[in-house]
């Protein structure tokens, strides 16, 4: 994963990453297109990024149709393996298979992204030939979900000051990592994303792992305040200091 | 039956009533962890699971104390877990000399952490090795020959627990499945922190309170874990 994210900084700029990454996914997992997807509650709310042709093209069925792997991904926080559209696709989702079909794709598989609470999109995988998506192509297919979540959590942060550096922070899997980011959006009021990029702010901001920043919220050696403006934000972060304040609530 | 036979009944009966009734896979493994500790004479344990990246990692530990908790992640690099995932067999070493030589960073934040020995069991599903249980005593030596057996079959009603959630038609569903639950992993402990920050409680007492919740709703951990992350349910003071 650490490898992909750096291959994507040095492509260019952030705004470039979602294409950059959905064309790795489809040279890495050996399928024919390729889409990344918002989704809230409501189904898929924006597509990111999707390779030319079969790939964009299902993208756009499954944003408009509203019906698709990419829905059902999103609302079980599990990944949707369908090795044959065919076979059980026009049970499951009767439209998006017709579509599907049309465009010659015969296989989808879906990647929730999603880091615990934070539902962020799906990465969609549609190949023309049937079959499972196996070995060494899944291993690929996760570490480009896994990316993807950290690429999303960067463009979605309002502040950029960690940079392209601290990117595999985002998608850090440790627990103590998501004890933390519990914890500071308790402190600062704000959701577990923020809190996410508030951890890996000030990780950068010091000079620090995330992991032992995390550690230090964890045990109750550091805790994270707002800035004052209302804004909770890595450069608002302060130490409780020695002497009297610095003890947990 | 002596005590400790009828110790095991108990646990395998209690098990077997977690898998047929309303079946949450986290707090099963949990469970299960629990009982391996007790039954094993073990100290602490936990649970690993292949995540497909290539990894594993920790789904159920005995403690939510951290450095426990650290013990289990740094078996991605070395360590029983690692090596009963690649080997598909029970891993053991007789005295702490030999853990030493074959896990040498392991072994030493064992000890640290006050242990001083380790066995690891793997989870296999037919072919394939699927994570692996793994128990920590604070007493030198290997599992004698009944423990080991015992903690296979306790890693084998793991494994099965895998797939009990959802009939599973075939890899595809492990697939899904695995990534579902370590999802929900990530999840239980984004909640963890919120109830341990708004309560000023340990990580180990929210997880209590999560799971003693869960049971009492007869509500999923992952879903209890959810609505406490989104701010829809308070627990506790």
């Amino acid at each position: 994963m650490a490898g992909i994210l750096a291959a994507l900084v040095a492509a260019g700029p952030s705004a470039s990453w979602p294409d950059h990454l959905v064309e790795a996914c489809r040279r890495a997992t050996g399928v024919t297109g390729v889409g990344l997807a918002l989704v809230d509650h409501t189904g898929v709310s924006g597509v990111v990024a999707a390779t030319p042709g079969v790939g964009r093209e299902l993208e756009d069925l499954q944003f408009s149709l509203g019906e698709g792997p990419c829905t059902e991904a999103s609302r079980s926080g599990r990944p949707v393996m369908c090795p044959d559209l065919a076979d059980d696709g026009g049970t499951r989702w009767p439209a998006f298979a017709r579509g599907a079909g049309r465009a010659g794709v015969s296989a989808a598989f879906t990647f929730p992204l999603q880091v615990g609470a934070i539902a962020l999109g799906v990465l969609d995988l549609y190949r023309t030939e049937t079959g499972p998506l196996r070995g060494p192509y899944l291993t690929e297919a996760v570490a480009h979900a896994d990316a993807a979540v950290a690429v999303l959590l960067h463009l979605q942060g309002r502040d950029d000051e960690a940079g392209a550096t601290g990117l595999a922070d985002l998608a850090d899997r440790r627990a103590v990592v998501h004890q933390a980011a519990g914890m500071v959006a308790v402190q600062l009021d704000v959701d577990v994303a923020d809190a996410l990029r508030a951890l890996r702010a000030h990780a950068w901001a010091h000079d620090r792992a995330i992991g032992d920043v995390a550690g230090d919220v964890v045990a109750r050696r550091l805790r994270f305040h707002d800035s004052g403006n209302g804004t909770a934000g890595g450069a608002g972060v302060r130490h409780p200091g020695p002497g009297p304040g610095g003890e947990p609530a | 039956m002596t005590a400790r036979e009828e110790l095991i009944a108990d646990a395998f009966v209690q098990l077997a009533d977690t898998l047929v009734a309303e079946f949450d896979v986290l707090d099963f493994l949990h469970v299960l962890v629990e009982r391996a500790v007790e039954l094993l004479d073990a100290d602490a344990g936990g649970i690993m699971l292949a995540d497909q990246r290539g990894g594993l990692e920790v789904m159920a530990a005995s403690s939510h104390e951290v450095h426990l908790v650290e013990l289990f992640e740094l078996q991605n690099e070395e360590g029983p877990c690692l090596e009963a995932f690649r080997s598909g067999l029970a891993v053991t070493r007789p005295d702490p000399a030999a853990m030493r030589v074959s896990w040498p960073a392991f072994t030493e934040r064992l000890e640290e952490a006050g242990f001083a020995s380790a066995q690891a069991v793997p989870m296999r599903l037919r072919d394939e090795v699927v994570g692996a249980l793994n128990v920590f005593r604070v007493t030198p030596g290997a599992l004698s020959d009944s423990d080991m057996k015992l903690a296979r079959a306790l890693a084998d009603i793991a494994t099965i627990s895998l797939l009990q959630e959802r009939s599973m038609r075939a890899r595809d569903r492990l697939a899904e499945q695995l990534q579902g639950a370590l999802n929900s992993r990530v999840l239980i402990e984004q909640a963890k922190g919120v109830l341990a920050e708004r309560g000023g409680l340990e990580v180990g007492q929210a997880f209590r309170a999560l799971r003693d919740h869960a049971r009492r709703s007869g509500t999923p951990l992952a879903e209890v874990a959810s609505a406490v992350v989104h701010g829809r349910l308070r627990l506790g003071r």
